[in-house]
This record gives structure tokens, sequence and C-alpha cells, in this order.
């Protein structure tokens, strides 16, 4: 090796050390707070191990795995979860995708607005689900208040088992329709002008315009924005624990709220970790499925 | 087909007068070239027929009838925009079938199919119908758009320099085509761009704009031979006119600058002229000036081979002049020769209102 030869190879040397030293402390954190975690946890999962009793910890095999699965109560949450997945990303989506409609024309007050509309995205859900737990009481709450101004009768928010979930759903959709607002109207901006113009002079009308240029331009983050809020909503925990703390009875019990009860109630830390990787793989499938689905409508 | 009328419009952008009162009228089965530097309005008088932009004064009128906030799917104008704006995320078949699709009434397929295949065969574009635009090239996606305003039956075609993204063999083809087209369709034809020679070989008629105002409308010949002022003088003709300081002087013109005199009884638009003012320009067309006769002499400073003639910068006076001559002239550059104008072709301005003399 010559001495130019041999001068390149150290300075590549040092630049390859150089980047390790940038990438070095996020790896470490990683490895530390998420990567190793997730390989003890998977270790766990087949055992018996509960972090309350100093027990020997003994090897089970998929013994928690099965005892999940084939635990009716489980499905029931299952249930509860994609119920309130659907409604609130449902309204969410209806809401903030017509938002973002209205809010894609200037007009006066423009950036206020659009300003006031994102704040309750920026608050903590802890925060949220405290006050919302004020305004839903049922015996001094604004909510009930207002209602009684039109004559109705009280409603009781979080106590009637009908209509726990669908309150905590709407919580959800109080705070998370500015996000599904937020990448919709990002998406609908980034519609260059001159398209609605040329379909102008197409002679296209509104409704037109919309189904062929407005709304296949904007599927992909549509659909983008959806898959945020289903594995977010699906992994709804704080708003639950807050508010209803999975009752009345079971009828808030999502599967999140039952993951902590069996992790952090009974102290089943194996089985806990078995039903966290059930969850896991459950939300990487969906994900997947959603995913594939944009690929799809992007290459048709 | 139908004649479009702008009567008075004008047009501000804050406080931007795009334009200050312009009068055009295109003829039935017209073609009809606006020609203007850039921000001379060109466009915005384009939108403003199409109905994409609103005058803020003026009327417009389509057929007669009046247009002023009519919207545009109304007007049934084509526009061929000057980036194309082809619908990005659909096939050049679904590009095409757009404005068939997009109306009330819509057309059967069979019948979209029909005229996108006749359209397609005219435009040679039969291969590309199922590609994306940005798989297309410039040249390509012009004819697309051009397509795409064909295959209805629109009252004008509205064009925003549609050839000014294309290299220089290729819109002479496309210059060829749009012309036979227009002949072929008896269409009227709103043409706007910058370029005067496609003005000259396209136009029936030309409009010169320069910041928002009418300069002048006459045939490519009467614009180039008899600009009305200075500015169309300039803007039309490559190489540019040649632009003399004259003085009146007993029976004489007199140029300072050449430090030559003519008499005035050898310039025809002279004498007809009644009321000749002290000092006037002198435009002369770089193919007006003559090498090898006359009296007067010059020296060759510089020669611009153009191929199919050259362009001569002659040092006379104090002054460089622009001649044009045949490629076959023997001309050596600081070579000494003798020139003359003709001068029945000079064409004379006055100073002060930069309007010619009639």
């Amino acid at each position: 090796m010559d001495g130019k030869a041999k001068a390149m190879h150290q300075k590549a040397l040092g630049e390859y050390r150089l980047k390790l030293y940038f990438i070095g402390p996020t790896l470490l954190v990683l490895i530390i707070m998420n990567i190793f975690p997730l390989i003890w946890s998977l270790g766990l999962s087949f055992t018996n191990y509960s972090s309350l009793t100093s027990k020997q910890i003994s090897f089970v095999g998929f013994a928690n795995y099965s005892r999940i699965l084939r635990d009716p109560f489980i499905w029931k949450y299952f249930q509860t979860t994609a119920r309130f997945v659907i409604v609130a990303v449902g309204i969410e989506f209806l809401l903030g995708f017509g938002l973002a409609l209205l809010l894609k024309e200037q007009f006066k007050g423009w950036g206020l607005v659009t300003t006031l509309i994102l704040v309750p995205m920026m608050l903590s859900p802890v925060v949220v689900g405290l006050f919302w737990t004020f305004i839903m009481d049922a015996n001094f709450g604004v909510l009930n208040f207002l209602i009684s101004l039109f004559g109705l009768k009280k409603v009781l928010w979080l106590t009637n088992p009908h209509i726990a979930l669908y309150s905590v759903a709407l919580v959800d959709i109080w705070m998370w329709t500015p996000f599904v607002m937020l990448i919709s109207l990002t998406g609908l901006l980034a519609i260059p002008k001159s398209l609605y113009e040329a379909a102008d002079i197409d002679m296209a009308s509104w409704w037109f315009k919309f189904r062929k240029i407005t709304l296949p331009l904007v599927s992909p983050l549509l659909v983008l924005a959806v898959l945020f809020r289903v594995i977010d909503a699906f992994k709804m925990f704080d708003l639950v624990f807050i508010m209803t703390g999975g009752g009345p009875g079971d009828v808030t019990e999502t599967v999140s709220m039952s993951l902590y009860r069996l992790a952090f109630n009974k102290f089943k830390t194996g089985e806990s970790c078995a039903m966290a990787y059930i969850i896991l793989i459950l939300i990487i499938a969906l994900s997947n499925l959603l995913i594939r689905w944009i690929n799809r409508t992007k290459a048709a | 087909m139908a004649e479009v009328l702008l009567e008075n419009v004008v047009k501000n952008f804050g406080k931007i007068k795009a334009l200050r009162g312009i009068h055009i009228e295109v003829k039935d089965g017209e073609f009809l070239v606006l020609l203007g530097p850039t921000g001379a309005g060109k466009t915005t008088t384009l939108r403003i027929v199409s109905g994409l932009e609103e005058p803020d004064e003026g009327n417009v009128y389509i057929d007669g009838v009046l247009m002023n906030g009519v919207a545009p799917r109304d007007r049934n104008c084509a526009f061929v925009f000057q980036n194309y704006i082809l619908y990005p995320h659909m096939t050049v078949y679904d590009n095409l079938a757009f404005p068939l699709r997009s109306r009330m009434w819509r057309v059967e397929e069979g019948e979209i199919r029909k005229r996108i295949e006749r359209v397609s065969s005219i435009l040679k574009i039969q291969h590309l119908l199922k590609r994306r635009p940005d798989r297309l090239s410039g040249g390509e996606q012009q004819r697309v758009a051009l397509g795409r305003a064909m295959v209805r039956n629109p009252r004008v075609f509205l064009m925003d320099e549609p050839l000014s993204n294309l290299d220089a063999k290729l819109r002479e083809e496309m210059r060829v085509e749009l012309k036979s087209l227009q002949k072929n369709l008896h269409a009227t034809f709103f043409f706007v761009t910058h370029d005067h020679v496609e003005a000259m070989t396209l136009g029936d008629r030309v409009v010169v704009l320069n910041q928002g105002l009418v300069m002048q409308v006459g045939s490519p010949e009467e614009v180039y031979a008899r600009p009305h002022n200075l500015f169309v003088a300039r803007f039309i003709g490559a190489p540019e006119i040649n632009l003399l300081e004259g003085e009146m002087d007993a029976g004489f013109v007199r140029c300072r600058s050449l430090r030559v005199s003519w008499k005035i009884e050898d310039f025809p638009f002279l004498r007809g002229i009644s009321k000749i003012p002290e000092k006037v320009f002198l435009g002369v067309r770089p193919e007006d000036i003559l090498l090898g006769v006359g009296s007067e002499r010059g020296e060759v400073y510089l020669i611009e081979d153009l191929g199919v003639d050259k362009v001569v910068r002659l040092r006379a006076g104090e002054v460089l002049l622009r001649v044009r001559i045949s490629q076959e002239a023997p001309v050596r550059v600081g070579e000494s020769v003798s020139y003359d104008l003709r001068r029945e072709k000079v064409i004379f301005f006055d100073p002060m209102t930069e309007r010619i003399l009639t």
C-alpha cells in the first residue's frame, strides 16, 4: 500500500469512526430502552415469572399464550377495543377530512381558526381525561347543564354501561380529529391549484373535481392518517384509565387496560408479556394490511 | 366556432396594473396572436377570456354574449397551458377523456373512445394512450394537452405559449401542425407568445401588447413594415431595427451620427407628411441597408453567420449598423465597404410621442 492509498484508508476509517460517535448514543439508548426489553419480555412470556413473588421461575412453553387465547374475557375486550376503534377513528376521519376541506380555502382569520382547532391535539391525554371527567360528571358537569338548558334529562355519561364506551370515544374524537384534519389539510394543500383550473376549463363540476382530482391525490395521506389513528386507538389506555378505569363493570375494558391489570394488579408478569406479544402481532398485521392497501391504491 | 371581444378590460393584481384598458377582437375562425414581452399581460388576457380571472373593469363577449361573471365551465373555451397541466394520476387516455366525462350530460364511453382515437391519430399519440404524463417528453405532453383541448368542440382555443418548452426543431414542427390544425378545424385560435417569429408565422393578425396596453393590431406584414411606435419596431424583428437620430435641415435629413445628409424628397414616406418635426428617428430594418452600392462608406466590424444569411455590424460614423446580407456576399472583417439605405423602406418616428410619422 503506497502512502496515498494509506492516507485515504485512514481518512475513510476516520469518517467511519465519526459516524459511530454520532449514532452511538442513540443506538445505546435504543438498545437499553427498546430492544433489550423487547427480547427480555419475549423470554418472560414463556415463563411463569411474577414480579411480586420471588418463587422459582420455570419455563412453561406456550402455556401463557394458550391460556390467554382461550380466555373468553380477552375476546370480549378485543371486541370492546374494536368497537372503540371503529367508532372513534371513523368519526375522526369524517370530521377531520371535512374540516380540512373547509379550511382548504383561505379566509380572514384562517391562521387563528386553524391554530385553535389544533389545540386539543397538543394537550396531555391525562389532562384531557381529567377535565372531561369533570365535564361529563353526572351531577355537576357542564355537559349535563347544557343539556338541561334544552329540557333534556341527565345523562350518566361515564356510569351508564350503554354509553360509557362512546363517551370515552367522544373524548378521543375531540382530541384527535385535529390530527386527521392536519394531515388531510397538508395533503389537500399539496394539490396544485392549476389542476383545478385545468378541470374548470374542462367543464368539471365540483363533485367531479372532488372525485377525480381531490380524492385520488389526497388518499395516500388519508390512509396514513387513518393508519396512525387505528394503531393509536387500538392501544387506548390513558383516557380509559383516567375516565372510567375500565368500568362500569368491564364495558370500557380495552385490551391495553386489561394488559395493565394483568401486569400491575395481578402481577402475572409472564402471562402479561405473552398478551403484549399477541397485541403486538395483531397491530403489526393490521398495519401491514393497511400499508398493502395504500400501495395497491398507489399502483392502480 | 366563435368570436371573442374584449372591451376596455382593466385588471389589477394589488398594485400591479396587469391590463390597463385593452380592446381586442378575435374574429370567427381567425388565428390571432397576442405578442409581447414578459409581464405585458398576455396570460392575464387569456385567463380573463377563459373565465379563470374576472376583469376589474370592462366587458368580455363570446359570440356577442356578455361573459362577465360566467364560470369557466359554462364558457366552453379550451385552454392549453404553458406547462400543460395534465392530470398526473391519470393515463393519457383518461386525461383526454376527462373533458368528455366531466359534463352533466356525459358522453357515452364508446363515443369517447372514437373521439380519442380520432384526435390521437391526428396528433400521433396513439402509442402513448396507456402511459402516465410523467413518462412523456415535453413534446408529447404538449400534444396531449392539445388533444385534451381538441376532443370536445370548444368555441375558442386559448393557447398560452404552448411551444415555449419545446426544443427548436420540435417547435418548428408543431408550428406547422398547429397552423394546419387551425385551418382544418376552421377554429378560432387565440394564441399567446413572446416569440415574434412564432407570431409572424402563425398569426392571421397580430396584437402587440406591452405593459397592459395594446400597441398595435395588424397583419404580420403590417406590424413588421409599419410599426406604429418605437416599442413595436424594436420588439419585432431580429436582428433589431436600426434606429438613427435625424434632424430636418433646409430640405435635408441630416444624420449626425452617420455624418450623412439625404434629401427629404428621397424618402417617399416623408413626402406625404405635412408637418415634420425638427427631430425624428429613422427606423431602418437590417435588410434595408445595402452593401457595395452608394457613396457612403463604413468599416465591417463583426460578422455573425446565421447559416441562411449573415448579419454584419458596420461601423459607420459613430454608430454600429446592423446589416443583413446574403450568405454569398464577400465581406471580411476590417474591410471598408460602401453602403446605402433603401430609402423607400425607411420609417420615421416622432421622438416626443415615439409614434410613427404618418
